[in-house]
């Protein structure tokens, strides 16, 4: 491995011999980060037009999940670090090689960027077979190298039988493994997944799971991962980059991440099935709590204090408006009104309707704000639960999220201060 | 029926099929993937041919290979003849008269294959001019042969160009369209129609072939 480049110091990476390190907490910068991305571009005209992308992120190897909703500027990223798209202000560097710097006017050729891309829908190339797309990437080695890799690879995909067939003759889950393939036998610095199982039923997707995950313990290099699934963040991720509106909201293991959202968008991504405006009624800084009426109603709950405290610094007062995340499952039905709890927030309210689906039980109910509530289909009928029955549901304080609509206003600890 | 004639002609486009792709290829990759914005005029003047009066057109080849223009001047250095009045005047005379049979089926099937394909391929370590011949042509094979098949026939069918440029010397440039011409001013209606079969025939079996090809689009499986 080449020594780092001054612009790599600048950028406050260490040397490569670092990374065997283990993984800093996401607080701090990571050791050597293997992949490091600073970028800003506006799109004037295409499909875009007036979009704008600003983003600064470092990962180690291993798998980071970029998560968002679409047009958020995910495959935009992917398209950067391949060299597809160009920044107009930025640094990109891999493995202490810089790839892109608009200071330095350094903009590598994509030929010679070394980067393995699965495109979202796989770009298998139609008049080539299984086999000559696999062997694509490796036409400066030598024949008997070429067979040699390509074999194994084939093999270790489980396509090696399909060698000779045409990519319009094989099945989904087959054209996923040879673009694959395709993209690792090269072996790439650098790993750029676009939505690459988004069209796989689950089973198919857990062994091209596997098996990425295999090859990944051999091959420790950093894995860019989109994806619009939650699922995949939780089952993947090492780590989670939450992208909305061109820019990066959060970042952090997925747990810390899509656990205590801090957004609106990334509580809607992590699944968070009640959302509510609501303003501050009181602040009760002893407890660590705050009181918020739910809009509109008069329905009032309290929530922790701690997670707002950017806004509390930066003059959150009795009246401030804010949001509030509550997942279904992290709430909890009675049907006679419950005593002796820990739990501060007991609604009382009327159950409006049931929803079965999947091994799971929506029950919506009226408090003055509709919530949803998840149950099991056994808890449901062990309780007798009808429509119209008038029910309680009881919240932790702690489960209560305080949300951010405006991602301009989230502090990211892992984002330089300007 | 004029044997030497038609001969002559299959010759002359022959060679004017062949010569036209290997110019018109590097001229099509232009105008699908350059990003000038001034590239319509490129498009406009390879497109002329189409709108132009076939004299009109060989006039210019006779004023620009004329011995008064440098051009001319240098090819007659060359050479030691001027281009007028020979087979490789028709030649350069049918390759502007035919170059937007050539370009625009290449253009249009250029900007046919999936860009995508084209940046994994990029992706792949391969260079622009290797993506080329491994994705983009192989991928516009089509666009080929349609260029080839239009060049040669819109070639074969000829006249006001051939007339210009190569006047009308049997052997040399008395194509098989100049032929029909001359039989019917000489009033031998049979021998014209015995030769305006053969020209028909020839141009609809090619146009047949072209169509029938590209009903086969990517992708192909071997048994389709």
């Amino acid at each position: 491995m080449e020594p780092p480049r001054l612009a790599a110091h600048a950028l406050g990476m260490r040397p490569p011999d670092a990374a065997t390190e283990p993984m800093a907490s996401p607080d701090h910068l990571h050791p050597c980060p293997a992949l490091e991305v600073l970028a800003r571009k506006r799109f004037v005209a295409g499909a875009a037009p007036g979009f704008s992308l600003e983003i600064h992120f470092a990962v180690p190897a291993g798998i980071s999940i970029l998560f968002g909703g679409s047009g958020a500027g995910k495959t935009t990223t992917l398209g950067m670090v391949a060299g597809i798209v160009q920044p107009d202000q930025g640094r990109i560097c891999l493995a202490g090689r810089v790839l892109f710097d608009s200071a330095a006017a350094i903009d590598v050729d994509v030929s010679r960027r070394s980067v393995g891309y699965v495109f979202q829908d796989l770009a298998l190339f139609p008049h080539l077979t299984v086999e000559r797309n696999v062997r694509y990437g490796l036409r400066h080695l030598p024949e008997p190298e070429r067979r040699r890799r390509a074999g194994e690879i084939l093999e270790s995909f489980r396509i090696a039988h399909l060698g000779r067939r045409m990519p319009a003759e094989i099945s989904g889950g087959e054209r996923q493994r040879t673009a694959l393939a395709r993209a690792l036998v090269t072996r790439p610095r650098v790993l750029l997944l676009d939505e690459p199982l988004s069209a796989l039923d689950a089973a198919t997707k857990g062994r091209i799971v596997d098996d990425l995950r295999a090859w990944n313990r051999e091959r420790r290099i950093p894995i860019l991962y989109v994806t619009h699934s939650r699922e995949e963040v939780f089952a993947l991720g090492e780590r989670v980059i939450v992208f909305e509106k061109g820019k990066i909201s959060a970042q952090g293991p997925p747990q810390d991440v899509l656990g205590a959202p801090r957004t609106e968008t990334v509580a809607q991504l992590a699944g968070f099935e009640n959302i509510f405006d609501a303003e501050v009624a009181a602040v009760h800084e002893a407890a660590g709590t705050m009181t918020c009426r739910l809009l509109p109603g008069a329905v009032q709950l309290e929530v922790p204090l701690a997670r707002i405290e950017a806004r509390i610094e930066s003059g959150v007062e009795s009246g401030a408006a804010v949001r509030v995340g509550v997942r279904a499952g992290d709430i909890l039905l009675a049907i006679e009104e419950p005593r002796g709890l820990s739990a501060r927030n007991v609604l009382r309210g009327t159950l409006t309707s049931l929803e079965e689906k999947d091994f799971k039980v929506l029950a919506r109910v009226d408090c003055g704000a509709a919530f949803t509530v998840l149950l099991t289909p056994d808890a449901c009928r062990s309780l007798a639960l009808a429509p119209g029955q008038a029910v309680w549901l009881i919240l932790k304080t702690h489960s209560c999220h305080l949300l951010r609509g405006d991602a301009e206003l989230v502090r990211d600890p892992d984002r330089p201060k300007p | 029926m004029n044997w030497q004639a038609l001969l002559l002609t299959l010759r002359l486009s022959l060679v004017t099929a062949s010569a036209l792709l290997l110019i018109a290829l590097p001229i099509a990759y232009w105008i699908a993937y350059s990003p000038r914005r001034w590239k319509f005029l490129a498009q406009a003047a390879t497109a002329l041919p189409l709108v132009m009066p076939p004299t009109v057109l060989g006039f210019y080849v006779l004023v620009a290979f004329g011995s008064s223009s440098p051009l001319g001047r240098l090819y007659q250095h060359w050479t030691g003849h001027t281009l007028a009045f020979t087979f490789e005047g028709l030649v350069v005379g049918s390759i502007l008269y035919s170059m937007p049979f050539a370009v625009q089926p290449l253009v249009n099937s250029f900007l046919a294959v999936d860009p995508q394909l084209i940046q994994a391929s990029r992706v792949l370590g391969a260079s622009r001019l290797s993506t080329f011949f491994r994705v983009v042509l192989p991928l516009s094979i089509s666009g080929v042969a349609t260029a080839v098949a239009l060049t040669f026939a819109h070639t074969f069918g000829e006249f006001g160009v051939v007339l210009m440029v190569g006047g009308d010397i049997p052997g040399l440039t008395r194509t098989i369209s100049i032929d029909v011409f001359d039989k019917v001013e000489a009033g031998s209606y049979a021998a014209a129609n015995s030769t305006s079969l053969v020209l028909l025939a020839v141009s609809f079996v090619i146009l047949a072939l072209v169509y029938a090809w590209n009903r086969r689009a990517w992708p192909r499986t071997p048994w389709a």
